[in-house]
């Protein structure tokens, strides 16, 4: 299934035949944001070659078959894109009424982690094994259903047009709703995801217009709630050691240190133009960990140099900027929320995964939009990706 | 629902939106801006620790090269043992870390698997021995001690031994052939240091941490070239040690092989010799000390007279060198470097100082002729000389009147050169030396090479030292302060000396240049340096630097480099005081203090000249130190006893063995060229075939012994007569032997010659 046979099943817009009915005017092909998609294709698509890079060699993790994680990789962006386009031919606004199932759905999927069917990667326990060697990270889910449900709450009296902005009662209610699954995501304990709810709800509240006092203060109760989390233990030690890794690269190089370092190993010597595909001695000596999920812009920074990394940057910049205009585009409130939540989300977990890699923001288990291998993420951001689409299709055009 | 009212779209929103956009904006910047930073700015320096990330090195041990004699006995070689090693990296990559590998290997080697596990494993801080601290690239060693059947063992089921080998490996070995054990010239190996293997690591030839390094010796001195190259084989791996990458090799180099002048035979001759001397010295006893001799050490040189090159070199106490193999034992360390050990790891032929005593009077008869002194005088030999109220002894209690200088030096009156240096030291302007002031007995004794390294090829050779005017200046700015301190007038015999040294120890005295003129007071002398200049007295007059080494021959032998003889200076003699003075030394085998060694006891003097030289130099608080120099046209052979009596008594029946060994010359003077080991130097140098092997004759196992045992059936039919004497004195001569008793006597007195 492609993208473009599904825009005819959609049944948006007048019917027309053929080619002419996709190209017209103001079909559903003019009108979605082609540069989004082109570049969440592409992403995907470097990302395939790197996670094959880094894993042909991994004869423990692909099971002597050197193609294991390229081909997933690809199915998983085939499902992604099909996932948009069900979400695109849903529309977000059909999705909105079913908010609350969505919602519900998530958040008894990340219980079910913590319950025995749950396992644990990396210290974190925020998986759940499926039959098939397949496995869930429901917290991927979460971070959408949030941007949701916040969304439909919080705009549901200014779309309505009741309200010019949230009121305050709205806006507990908005912060409850994500504060539910965070604490569930922060007992796994999945620390990168909390950050990026937390992140996410900041954006989420800005975009809504909801008053200065909330943004700050939901600012000042994060810090507070940091130094909170440090002071009092509930961290993990394995999180406090990363941290302080993060501090001094140097403290433990075979260590905690060792991921940032030979990360950073391997992207510095990458160079102008980088070593040449499967040409890293860093990715093919396999001295990066993780490499093909959330270490994955280590190989781009090795094998194809400051042109590969720049050019994922680039591209997730062209996303990035792209959101921000559907953000800024849309007319009603609840699309300018959820896009504005989706940037926030894409932004910050890009930002700490490349950030990582580069040794400027301390290590958490968080993958790479649309580059990083895992099924889950890539789902994420595809519904993501298909709501932004929606939001941006079912646009009234301004001309 | 299309029509939504525009509420969404106030300018809040708008504005926190444009926010929103800036800062995703400066975050995706900052990545940009700390990737060009990384990749372009510092990519460089990444780059490098990629690279020494992936890259190991594995080192495969050169085998060292031999010491060889200079007709290819080995002296230092490699014995092989059957080693089986496990390879780590291979072992690993079985899913059961190759357990049922090593659980088997342990069934064929007689060893409890456990063990064999524990040597496998990587020593860390939580990992008591026994464990594998070096590379974890390298083979582990297992045993080393396998027998050829467990070899085999492994060897042919290969395929269930994978990542076992089982390898001839080499330890090295000194096999002191015919009991020459040469240790001191020799040296040892003792595993390298952390430091070395840091400095070495970046060079061409890297140290394994297994690896030994020569410490003394020949063993430090040749070590670059004994060595050889390592094989270096450079691996890609990954984090886990596997090889991935293509292999650059660089094939190990086998150390060369060093052929020195060494004759194992006579090596063991000589040290037989010191060895039998030293402890026949034990049984005399000392009329001064009231004591019998004590013999602490000792040291002998056999030097080729014409090339400086050493044939034999010994120094008693000695040692096994073998101790240091495999890494010494604490005891043994204690043994041979404790304070009770009187320190048998010094070579005391070039480590070892003393007062010469009378073997140093060729130089004054050298330094009296520059002055202007007739070599024929006469000079009266009368059996005192005074200096004020000082009177200064001639030892040999004898005048002989006026004598020349050669009558001098055969007889060794000491009176002769006490008035000479004197007058010498009157004439530069005695305790305030004039300007220009010739000190000729000094600047002679540093033309012959004393006070000076020889420059042998063993390291930490000592100088010796010649008491001149500006050492006299030099050790009294260096010791005024305590002998200031300590020295009072009218104390103590040391502190009278320290008060007097503390006035006027600056100043080159009157006695001290009497002193000075027999080699006594602080003049100090190696053997080598004596053995030095006695060779060049032998051959016209060449001083040569002494050399063990003769030539560096690569293992297989299609490189040979020659280490010529290289001469540092001539005697400061005319060619004709030089054969008046052989005349005289010949005199002293013949008819003077020697004689009773030599010519008196059937020395074939017509056919082989012999000349010598006697010394027995007095040490404040010690029992006199026993010296003898001689040489033949070929030879120079200089052997000293520390407080081991008289030059000739001590000392002279172990050389006379020597030369009569060398020679082959039977106690009744007939030379039977069968039984002579080398009489004249060995020139050829040993073959050292293609495959490393090497031709080599037979060594018989004791020569020392088997050298007496000849001389006692030829010449002597009366076993008993020999039984605990080293005299090789000849029984017809009952005139030589009463002789002899009467010279053992005189010896035993405070004599100087």
């Amino acid at each position: 299934m492609t993208g473009a046979n599904s825009f005819q099943v959609s049944g948006y817009g007048p019917q027309r035949a053929g080619l002419s009915r996709l190209l017209a005017r103001d079909s559903l092909a003019r009108r979605l944001d082609w540069p989004i998609l082109l570049a969440g294709v592409a992403l995907s698509m470097i990302g395939a070659v790197l996670v094959y890079s880094a894993t042909r060699n991994r004869t423990e993790l692909n099971q002597g078959d050197p193609y294991y994680f390229l081909i997933r990789h690809v199915l998983n962006t085939g499902i992604g894109l099909a996932l948009m386009v069900g979400t695109v031919w849903l529309g977000h606004r059909a999705l909105r009424t079913a908010v609350p199932i969505l919602y519900g759905l998530s958040v008894f999927l990340i219980l079910l982690v913590l319950t025995p069917l749950g396992s644990t990667i990396n210290g974190a326990h925020s998986w759940i094994k499926l039959p098939g060697g397949f496995s869930l990270q429901p917290s991927e889910f979460v971070k959408v259903t949030i941007i949701l449900g916040m969304a439909m709450l919080l705009a549901a009296r200014v779309d309505a047009g009741d309200k010019q902005y949230p009121d305050h009662r709205t806006v507990v209610q908005a912060l409850g709703l994500a504060a539910v699954p965070m604490l569930i995501v922060m007992l796994m304990p999945d620390l990168g995801s909390v950050m990026v709810m937390v992140v996410i709800v900041l954006g989420v509240l800005l975009a809504s217009g909801a008053s200065n006092r909330w943004v700050f203060g939901l600012i000042g109760a994060g810090t507070a709630g940091a130094i909170a989390v440090w002071q009092l233990g509930v961290l993990d030690d394995y999180q406090i050691a990363r941290f302080a890794a993060f501090a001094n690269p140097e403290l433990d190089p075979a260590g905690v240190g060792y991921n940032t370092n030979q990360a950073r190993i391997a992207i510095g010597s990458g160079g102008l133009t980088g070593s040449g595909l499967f040409h890293g001695s860093q990715t093919t000596g396999q001295f990066v960990p993780e490499q093909q999920t959330d270490f994955v812009f280590t190989v781009a920074g090795e094998e194809l140099g400051f042109v590969g990394g720049g050019l994922i940057i680039l591209l997730l910049g062209v996303i990035l900027w792209r959101a921000c205009r559907i953000a800024r585009e849309t007319t009603e409130l609840y699309g300018t929320i959820v896009a504005a939540g989706i940037v926030a989300w894409l932004a910050f977990q890009a930002f700490e995964n490349v950030g990582m890699t580069l040794g400027i923001m301390p290590v958490t288990g968080l993958p790479l939009p649309f580059v990083s291998y895992g099924g889950s993420s890539m789902f994420a951001v595809w519904v993501a990706v298909g709501l932004l689409q929606s939001i941006r299709v079912q646009r009234p055009m301004s001309a | 629902m299309s029509n939504i009212p525009e509420t969404g779209r106030t300018p809040r929103v708008q504005i926190r939106l444009v926010v929103i956009q800036i800062l995703v904006l400066s975050l995706l910047g900052t990545l940009g801006g700390r990737l060009w930073y990384l990749q372009i700015r510092e990519g460089e320096a990444y780059a490098k620790e990629a690279s020494g990330n992936h890259v190991q090195q594995v080192v495969q041990p050169a085998v060292r090269g031999s010491i060889l004699d200079a007709r290819g006995v080995p002296l230092a070689d490699n014995e092989t043992r059957l080693v089986v090693s496990a390879s780590r990296t291979d072992l690993l990559k079985m899913p059961d870390d190759g357990k049922a590998v090593l659980t088997k290997l342990a069934g064929v080697l007689g060893m409890k698997p456990a063990e064999v596990m524990e040597k496998v494993r990587l020593c860390d801080a939580k990992t008591p021995q026994p464990c594998w601290n070096g590379s974890p690239y390298q083979p582990i060693p297992i045993t080393d001690e396998a027998t050829p059947k467990q070899a085999l063992q492994i060897r042919e089921r290969a395929e269930d031994f994978p990542g076992i080998t089982a390898e001839p490996q080499a330890l090295r070995r000194y096999p002191a052939p015919g009991g020459a054990n040469t240790a001191q010239v020799l040296g040892y190996l003792s595993p390298v240091t952390d430091q070395e293997l840091q400095q070495a690591q970046d060079t061409e030839s890297p140290y394994l941490r297994s690896d030994q390094v020569g410490r003394s010796g020949l063993e430090r001195q040749y070590d670059k070239a004994l060595r050889g190259k390592a094989g270096v084989t450079r691996y890609e791996v990954d984090n886990l040690g596997r090889v991935i990458g293509e292999a650059e090799a660089d094939p190990a180099q086998p150390g060369a092989n060093l052929v020195t002048s060494i004759d194992a035979r006579v090596q063991r001759v000589a040290e037989y010799e010191l060895n039998e001397a030293m402890k026949e010295a034990r049984k005399e006893w000392d009329r001064n000390t009231n004591e019998p001799y004590k013999a602490d050490s000792g040291a002998v040189v056999v030097m080729e007279a014409k090339t400086g090159r050493i044939v034999a070199m010994a120094s008693n106490p000695t040692y096994d060198p073998n101790a240091w193999v495999g890494g010494i034992s604490a005891k043994d360390y204690k043994r041979l470097t404790g304070k009770s050990s009187n320190y048998p790891l010094l070579n005391r032929a070039i480590q070892g100082q003393s007062a010469p005593g009378s073997i140093f009077k060729v130089i004054p008869t050298a330094a009296a002729v520059n002055a202007g002194y007739s070599f024929d005088g006469p000079y009266e030999c009368s059996s005192s000389y005074s200096i004020g109220n000082q009177v200064f002894k001639n030892f040999e209690s004898q005048g002989y009147g006026g004598i020349s200088l050669g009558r001098a030096l055969e007889v060794s009156c000491d009176t002769v050169f006490y008035r000479l240096s004197h007058e010498e030291w009157k004439r530069d302007g005695g305790t305030k030396p004039k300007k220009n002031a010739k000190d000729w007995f000094y600047k002679t004794a540093h033309q012959f090479g004393l006070g000076a390294e020889t420059g042998i090829d063993l390291p930490n050779e000592v100088t010796g030292r010649i008491p001149d005017r500006k050492w006299k200046q030099d050790y009294w700015k260096a010791n005024k302060d305590a002998w200031c301190k300590y020295g009072k007038k009218g104390g103590s015999y040391v502190e009278q000396i320290a008060y007097e040294n503390c006035l006027e120890g600056n100043r080159l005295r009157a006695g001290d240049s009497v002193n000075y003129s027999i080699g006594q007071g602080d003049t100090l002398v190696t053997p080598i340096q004596m053995a030095t200049i006695y060779a060049a007295i032998s051959n016209g007059g060449t001083l040569y630097d002494p050399s063990v080494g003769k030539a560096v021959v690569s293992a297989d032998g299609k490189s040979v480099e020659e280490i010529e003889p290289k001469p540092h200076g001539k005697l400061p003699i005319s060619r004709q005081t030089l054969a008046r003075m052989d005349d005289a030394l010949a005199g002293v085998a013949t008819r003077g203090t020697a004689a009773w060694r030599f010519a008196d006891v059937g020395w074939p003097q017509d056919k082989i000249p012999m000349h010598a030289k006697t010394g027995t130099a007095e040490v404040h608080g010690k029992q006199t130190t026993s010296w003898f120099a001689t040489y033949t046209k070929d030879y120079s052979v200089v052997m000293t006893i520390s407080q081991g009596g008289t030059g000739s008594g001590a000392s002279g029946p172990a050389v006379r063995n020597i030369y009569d060994a060398l020679y082959g010359v039977s106690d009744d003077g007939t030379i039977d060229k069968k039984n002579a080991l080398l009489p004249t130097p060995q020139k050829k140098l040993p073959k050292v075939r293609t495959d490393g092997t090497i031709t080599s004759p037979k060594v018989p196992k004791d020569p020392a012994k088997e050298q007496r045992a000849t001389q006692k059936n030829e010449a002597d039919p009366d076993p008993q007569q020999l039984a605990g004497t080293v005299s090789t004195q000849s029984p017809e001569n009952r005139d030589t032997r009463r002789r002899r008793r009467r010279s053992r006597r005189r010896g035993g007195r405070r004599m100087l010659t």
